[in-house]
């Protein structure tokens, strides 16, 4: 493929995918660890109110201030969680649940009370996003990657998910020792003096920056599988967690890019027509990679599962 | 209403705190839901001394342990660790927790879990280096488990599992070490081993406190008793404290007849 043609059509899509997959997949490790990777699905359904309420309050479609109600809902989705948790003595799972349906409820209820039919906030776009449509069509070539300009012209989601990406890898980096002593041994860590419950609800955050930075370029399926497809798989090809952090960037940045090239190419291989959603390509790439490392990763048998009492 | 009582009972004539002692309980209640799990609890651990805790289950031996790890949140009552509040004190105590608390599949190494007992000392961003790794291969070595360095925690017997608890406590060089249920479901030879270990422990004059179980053994390995029922029935030395009276006490109706003619034969 040539860069002229690669370049503005590809690349962009191309990168954004990736870092978005491996935003997502970075917290999962710990969620899927700690039994709580339901929550990803939780905020990439808490967005929803969050972008109608942005939308009622500004009048207008724009990213920022959605990228802003997304992020509120999905705080307010992780304090409900929490407190009827707490308060209500419901496991978490149910307690995601409660919380996730109900928020997401509301927000359609929203959106058919108010004027909002004339406007493009559609269920479609919010589970596939638009990945094929952030090209950049400043570019000519791999020299413009070099160009003031035209890297001007660049799609806003790809910086913005980059930063994600940047600030979820700081975060897991900063605090990898108490996020792996608290994940393995929460009543030990607390003893060390490890505040456990704010750290567990910082990890929560940062899992919910990455869902909704990933849900406005990429829509949520991407969301829902990164979060628990890679880690789940990298899982069961090592037993130490640092390789396994490592394994799961792999496949998440392996996903997203055959997905993307599946996608584009790969009903034209078959004799079809048209590309088919590249977020959906990609969900799936990562659900085949699960499957695969489930059936014959080194590491699948498990031993030491928690005895009662 | 039980906070109140539990405070009011908290205020009576202080019992004289012996100086310095590592672990001191005053007026403690512990609550999960409605019941006091741990009544109005007062405690006071002997320095240089092996302690058991022991009462029938749900009697709240576990949870005291806990509140007093500040793992567990109290309605009311004062913990002193060396005198001083808990938070003031971390670096001076180690903790082994009930083996059956973690999930063991997870993905970490048997010196990885070891070198966990070094945080205080590594802090959030110190580098690992190889006085650090020499020193969790010690403390593996002192529960005889070097062998075992590189597996995967959940390819370990119960017993092993527990030796692989206590080598994180014992990097964490305290001077107090609490221990919950130490011996549950682990093999003869992990039992020898582990006394041996916490015997040595006393001999270098540290204090140990473990919550136990099996009555048969209390006088073999145990200096003083602790025995509680939510509320405390007896404390003291073995000899004075661990008869028949108290243990019917703690126990009530519940002792099963196996544990009374197994108590019967020891107390003769």
């Amino acid at each position: 493929m040539i860069g002229s043609e690669f370049v503005p059509l590809s690349l962009t899509p191309l990168l954004i995918g990736i870092f978005a997959a491996v935003a997502c997949a970075l917290p999962g490790n710990f969620l899927v660890l700690r039994r709580q990777a339901l929550i990803g699905d939780a905020i990439s359904h808490v967005v929803l109110p969050g972008i109608v309420v942005a939308f009622l309050a500004t009048g207008v479609i724009s990213s920022w201030p959605m990228m802003l109600g997304a992020a509120g809902a999905a705080i307010v989705a992780v304090v409900l969680i929490e407190a009827i948790r707490r308060l209500g003595r419901i496991e978490p799972g149910a307690a995601m649940g409660v919380v996730f349906t109900s928020m997401f409820a509301g927000g359609v209820l929203l959106l058919e009370l108010s004027d909002t039919s004339n406007v493009h906030l559609d269920v479609e776009h919010a589970l596939f996003g638009n990945l094929e449509s952030l090209i950049w069509l400043d570019a000519t070539g791999w020299a413009s990657l070099l160009d003031r300009e035209a890297l001007l012209g660049l799609p806003v989601e790809l910086p913005r998910m980059a930063a994600t990406l940047l600030a979820v890898a700081v975060f897991i980096l900063l605090f990898w020792r108490p996020l792996k002593l608290s994940t393995f041994d929460e009543g030990f860590a607390r003893t060390l003096g490890i505040r456990t419950g704010l750290l567990g609800l910082a990890l929560v955050i940062a899992a919910a920056v990455a869902a909704v930075a990933a849900f406005d370029a990429v829509g949520s399926i991407i969301v829902i599988a990164m979060f628990i497809c890679p880690p789940a798989a990298a899982r069961m090809m090592t037993n130490r967690l640092e390789h396994q952090i490592a394994w799961s960037v792999v496949f998440a940045t392996a996903s997203a890019i055959a997905g993307y090239v599946l996608a584009g190419y790969g009903p034209l291989w078959f004799g079809g027509q048209d590309a088919v959603s590249a977020a959906g390509m990609i969900a799936t790439v990562s659900g085949v990679i699960l499957a695969l490392a489930a059936g014959f990763g080194p590491c699948r048998t498990r031993s030491g599962a928690p005895q009662g009492g | 209403m039980t906070v109140e009582l539990a405070a009011s009972h908290g205020r009576r004539p202080e019992v004289v705190v012996p100086e310095n002692s590592p672990l001191t309980i005053r007026g403690l209640t512990v609550s999960y839901g409605h019941k006091p799990a741990v009544f109005s609890v007062d405690m006071t651990v002997m320095p240089g001394a092996m302690t058991a805790i022991i009462g029938p289950n749900g009697a709240g031996k576990s949870t005291l342990l806990k509140a007093a790890l500040g793992i567990a949140k109290p309605l009311s009552g004062q913990v002193r660790v060396f005198g001083k509040p808990l938070d003031r004190q971390r670096a001076r105590v180690a903790y082994v927790p009930q083996r059956a608390s973690v999930d063991w599949d997870f993905p970490t190494r048997v010196i990885d879990v070891v070198v966990m007992g070094l945080y205080r000392q590594l802090g959030l961003l110190g580098r690992l280096r190889a006085s650090h790794r020499a020193r969790a291969m010690e403390c593996l070595d002192r529960v005889g488990m070097t062998d075992f360095a590189d597996r995967q925690i959940g390819q370990l017997s119960g017993g092993q599992q527990q030796r692989v608890f206590l080598a994180r406590a014992l990097a964490q060089d305290a001077d107090l070490y609490l221990l919950d249920e130490p011996f549950a479901g682990v093999d003869a030879a992990t039992e020898k081993a582990i006394i041996g270990v916490l015997k040595s422990l006393r001999a270098e004059g540290r204090t140990v406190v473990a919550v136990h179980h099996d009555l048969a053994t209390v006088r073999d390995y145990f200096d003083n008793v602790f025995l509680i029922n939510a509320a405390k029935v007896a404390e003291g030395p073995v000899d004075t404290t661990f008869t028949a009276e108290n243990l019917q006490a703690a126990y009530g109706g519940r002792l099963a007849t196996a544990q009374v003619d197994q108590l019967a034969q020891v107390l003769a």
